[in-house]
């Protein structure tokens, strides 16, 4: 390995926070809490010791459930914030977007703003002035460069500040979550953004929630829990791994399950019979448990979710079911996977009057499972069952 | 200074300078509007009912210099104070040099500093103050009361940030100043050599008498005419020197938690 083939190394980086326990910047606070011997905050461990390298040219994911210390890491390679232990080295101009339209004043108009942000990514004036027509142009904002920004939508402020973003001129690029805004249109624009990175082989180092977005773009990922790496990987293993780990902390906290029923129904449980992590070629087992109030014809439905989305649904109405009200009934479901692919998934179950088709109750998440697929060359949470061929 | 330096530094001086006087009517006039009507109070109070300056050539342009300098040294330090705090948004998601903010707003201090120098000159126009040769070393004391100003500032502008009492006490110490500085009052109508002394060891105080003998009147007691040369003259200097070594190593080292802590 040659000395200069990396674009970030991190080396046994630890950082650690302070954290007063009543927040309060006195210097009274201060001498009170020197008198008494009392330090007056927690020290708080963000990072442990973590090490890796980033290599010229990757596209380099990070990923980590709220409060993992990926925003901390983050904030580090940008050098916003400084290492207790540990040293970090850029090989290269790093430019971080922590957020976009950083320095945005509402009282200035857009173009001034643009300047302005124009100066905090590096360009002097005189570089702003050939690059403005063009930001302007794709911000497709022309009519309102000489309003202030206060007037805006916040929509068109997203537009104008990613428009400068991109202009940036770097070697090494940090982006934080810049996809959790915007509409679908503008999430387009940012993928085609990461794509043109790409090509041009800048190296990429992206915080995000999102896995398929992971899966899609970067080269490697990490995965980072409780201030430490668990994984660094493909992006597959690091997103598969982290879907797989919110499902089982969901689990833990049993009461997110939400639940709501009718005076009809007495009690609606649904009990997985599969383990929760399974591959594509077996089928996930559910019971499904309801006591009756009063006797009445009762039909079932469930549907497995998907990131919000219904993927798949079924009900019972072909079958009769038991009505007897006073008594336990289970009903058992038994799901194939050969349809799904890798993804998180998560059932929920409602039941229905018969003859008003009226829910009388419903359990939102009431189950989560993970599917696994060993074919990498199908995407999607929908397992293909289609073929390629050559020709017509 | 890198390039990049160079244009984020300016367009931050341009942004202050823009919103500065956002929504009001006379806008920039202002800065020029400010000091004058804080002369014309203090004129007429201290010169023309006190008479605090019989017996010194050209008094009112004595008092306007005093006041311009000290206003300037007042304003660099109380907006210094606040700007890292004030651009905390900037510090917590962007990687700028730190001091990059204090300077520019030093600044736009700097530039008002020289406009009202503008109006200090055409009052000694309207007064027939005869400029001479001693004038040239003007800019130099210029740079001194910057330079001294800045020391402080960073001091300032850093520990702001985990201590919001500096704001208080810098005002209070800045009212202290302005009546331990001889602005409103000749040096001479202090009788106590020692106190006179004392209070000539003040950057300010040395910085000011120097300036009105530069540019006013030779009949002004400098601080080396009061130590006769002696080494008690470098004091001032040493002063703004130990500041602005100390400031700058203060400000390196806080600068690096600046983001966690504002």
């Amino acid at each position: 390995m040659t000395t200069d083939d990396f674009a970030i190394k991190v080396d046994k980086v630890s950082k650690a926070f302070k954290l007063p326990h009543q927040k309060s910047g006195s210097i009274k606070n201060a001498l009170v809490g020197i008198t008494k011997g009392k330090r007056g905050y927690e020290n708080q461990v963000v990072l442990k010791d973590v090490s890796f390298e980033v290599k010229k040219g990757e596209f380099f994911g990070i990923v980590g459930r709220n409060g993992s210390g990926k925003s901390t890491l983050l904030k580090l390679l940008a050098g916003i914030y400084t290492p207790n232990e540990g040293s970090i080295q850029v090989n290269g101009h790093l430019t971080p977007f922590i957020e976009l339209g950083v320095g945005f004043n509402p009282e200035l108009t857009g173009r001034e703003n643009v300047f302005l942000n124009g100066a905090l990514l590096g360009f002097n004036r005189s570089e702003m002035q050939a690059l403005y027509g063009s930001i302007v142009a794709f911000a497709e904002l022309e009519r309102f460069m000489d309003q202030k920004l206060k007037n805006y939508s916040s929509g068109m402020q997203v537009r104008l500040a990613f428009s400068i973003a991109i202009r940036a001129n770097t070697d090494i690029l940090v982006l934080d979550e810049v996809l959790a805004v915007g509409d679908a249109a503008f999430q387009q624009k940012c993928f085609d953004y990461f794509e043109t990175l790409k090509r041009e082989k800048k190296t990429i180092v992206l915080v995000t929630h999102d896995m398929s977005a992971v899966k899609r773009f970067c080269s490697r990922a990490l995965l980072i829990e409780k201030g430490d790496i668990k994984i660094i990987g493909s992006p597959d293993e690091v997103a598969d791994q982290y879907l797989f780990d919110n499902l089982n902390t969901e689990k833990t906290n049993e009461p997110v399950t939400n639940e709501s029923l009718k005076p009809q129904i007495k009690s609606l449980q649904v009990i997985a019979k599969s383990p929760l992590k399974l591959k594509n070629d077996k089928s996930f087992d559910f019971d499904v448990e309801y006591e009756l109030n009063q006797d009445l014809p009762v039909y079932l439905g469930f549907s497995v979710m998907h990131n919000g989305v219904s993927a798949l649904e079924h009900n019972s109405k072909s079958v009769n079911l038991p009505h007897s009200a006073g008594q336990k009934h289970v009903v058992h479901y038994s799901l194939p996977l050969n349809t799904f692919n890798t993804n998180a998934f998560k059932l929920n179950v409602t039941i229905f009057d018969l003859k008003n088709k009226q829910p009388l109750g419903y359990k939102v998440d009431a189950s989560s499972f993970f599917v696994t697929s060993d074919d990498p060359t199908k995407g999607g949470a929908i397992f293909s069952q289609g073929q390629w061929s050559i020709g017509t | 200074m890198t390039k990049q330096n160079k244009a984020l530094l300016s367009e931050l001086v341009r942004t202050d300078f823009k919103l500065r006087y956002q929504g009001s009517v006379l806008g920039y006039a202002w800065s020029l509007l400010k000091p004058l009507l804080i002369f014309v109070i203090l004129y007429v109070v201290f010169v023309r009912f006190l008479k605090l300056g019989d017996g010194v050539p050209h008094y009112p342009i004595y008092l306007l210099l005093g006041i311009v300098l000290w206003n300037f040294f007042a304003e660099m330090t109380q907006q210094s104070l606040g700007s890292i705090v004030g651009r905390g948004d900037l510090i917590r998601k962007i990687r700028i040099p730190r001091w990059i903010i204090v300077l520019s707003s030093s600044i736009s201090a700097v530039i008002n500093l020289l406009l009202n120098l503008v109006v200090v000159a055409v009052f000694m126009v309207i007064n027939h103050v005869d400029v001479r040769f001693t004038i040239v070393i003007l800019p130099l004391i210029l740079i001194e009361v910057y330079l001294f100003a800045l020391g402080i500032s960073l001091f300032l502008s850093a520990l702001y940030v985990k201590f919001r009492d500096i704001g208080y006490i810098w005002e209070v110490f800045l009212q202290a100043g302005f009546y331990l500085t001889p602005i409103l009052y000749p040096l001479a109508r202090i009788t106590n050599l020692s106190f006179q002394k004392l209070i000539m060891i003040n950057p300010m105080g040395q910085a000011i008498q120097d300036a009105r003998y530069a540019v006013v009147t030779d009949q002004t007691i400098t601080a080396h005419r009061l130590f006769n040369g002696g080494p008690y003259t470098l004091i001032p200097f040493a002063i703004i020197l130990v500041l602005l070594v100390g400031g700058l190593a203060f400000f390196r080292k806080e600068s690096k938690y600046f983001a966690e802590n504002i």
